[in-house]
């Protein structure tokens, strides 16, 4: 136990007490209770550091801490009312934030609320559209490109099957008309709105209406053909007035463990020399 | 109710200087008058959340006001919440709370 007061500072044992100190600062920006109104949380952790840095920072509890003769709550005392006990009550009238420094810039509170109501509550009878829901639809690549049918468990169990169109794009909205909470009074369901977030690919990359696909390939393949294939058409296909686009194969040379020949022809090799193939670039100023 | 001089022994470290400036600057409201101040326990816990800002939280003299004022303002949003809550609790009928409840919760998933 004897190391969780330093643990609860994020400071080694062997911290100086100026170390224990800004380590505490830090902590208690974050999680001041006055500064976190209504987070237990961080009233927790608050109580906590103040705890440790209240002990630690006492070089003679500090070392009776470290000898094992006082535990991590030997010091704890009384808490004192803080200031959120007074002004979360009526007694925080007293600094209102319309006061001196500005606040809501004369709206008051009692005409935000009336605001949210006007017109509406005029005839609570009256027929009104359901709201609309919102939800996150996550797909694999494929399904993106190519189209389908997916699946989305709501989460009150009920399902609903979107029909992902080819070719869809990441962010894509869905919209599924009647799909979303339903009206009140007879007025129509609210629409199911669904956002689309598709997985990355192990290979294929999307690039607007193209897909390009890195492919590994050996030294004698490479020399053989280019470095890089278009497969026209065959990218994302045509949709509406967009016509299909095309797959670009980039081929990556993989030289395979060398062998003492390849070695053995690369000393030996003295290529051609070549025209600088920047002299263009150079040339101009 | 506190008045002045018994402030600045009660809350540790506070100078009667710093007390008129904070005063001045708007920051503390005790009531009565400049010759007879009197203070509340609120008054006396903010003096005491000003001196933990300023020597703890190294909030400069030049922030605090700032600081101050945004924390007042959440502080005014949480009066506000509770007496909205209170409204709601004593006029509105138990279905309709449940309903309400319901759509917050909905529309924070």
């Amino acid at each position: 136990m004897a190391d969780d007061l330093y643990k609860i500072l994020g400071v080694a044992k062997t911290a100086t007490a100026d170390e224990i100190r800004s380590a505490y600062r830090k902590l208690a920006k974050k999680h001041h209770p006055d500064l976190n109104p209504g987070n237990k949380a961080a009233e927790d952790k608050f109580k906590s550091i103040s705890a440790a840095n209240e002990l630690l920072s006492d070089p003679a509890k500090r070392a009776r801490y470290d000898a094992g003769e006082i535990d991590e709550t030997g010091a704890e005392r009384a808490p004192q009312r803080s200031y959120r006990d007074y002004a979360d009550g009526p007694a925080g009238q007293r600094y209102r934030a319309n006061g001196a420094h500005g606040g809501f810039g004369g709206e008051n509170f009692e005409d935000l609320f009336s605001s949210m109501f006007s017109g509406r509550a005029a005839n609570p009878n009256a027929p009104a559209r359901g709201q609309d829901a919102q939800y996150v639809l996550t797909i694999n690549f494929l399904d993106a490109i190519n189209g389908a049918t997916n699946r989305l468990t709501l989460p009150d169990g009920q399902t609903l099957d979107v029909k992902i169109p080819p070719g869809t794009e990441q962010d894509a909205k869905l919209r599924l008309r009647g799909r979303g909470a339903p009206g009140r009074n007879g007025g129509p369901a609210g629409d199911a709105l669904i956002e689309i977030n598709i997985k990355p690919h192990e290979f294929y990359q999307r690039d607007g209406q193209d897909i390009r696909l890195e492919l590994p390939i050996t030294l004698t393949e490479a020399v053989l053909s280019g470095t890089e294939l278009r497969l026209r058409g065959r990218g994302v296909p045509a949709a509406g007035s967009r016509p299909a686009g095309d797959l670009y194969v980039k081929l990556r040379v993989l030289i395979g463990t060398p062998d003492a020949a390849l070695e053995d022809f690369l000393r030996g090799w003295k290529p051609e020399p070549t025209a600088n193939p920047r002299a263009a670039m150079e040339a101009a100023p | 109710m506190i008045s002045f001089e018994r402030i600045c022994i009660e809350v540790h470290e506070v100078s009667p200087a710093e007390l008129h400036h904070w005063i001045a600057e708007d920051l503390i409201r005790p009531r009565g008058t400049p010759d007879a101040y009197q203070f509340d326990d609120i008054d006396v816990a903010r003096i005491r959340l000003i001196k933990t800002l300023r020597d703890e939280l190294e909030i400069s003299e030049t922030a605090l006001p700032t600081v101050l004022s945004l924390l007042d303002q959440l502080y005014e949003m949480r009066r506000h919440m509770r007496s909205l809550n209170a409204a709601l609790e004593n006029t509105v009928p138990a279905d309709i709370r449940a309903t309400l409840l319901k759509y917050i919760e909905d529309s924070h998933q």
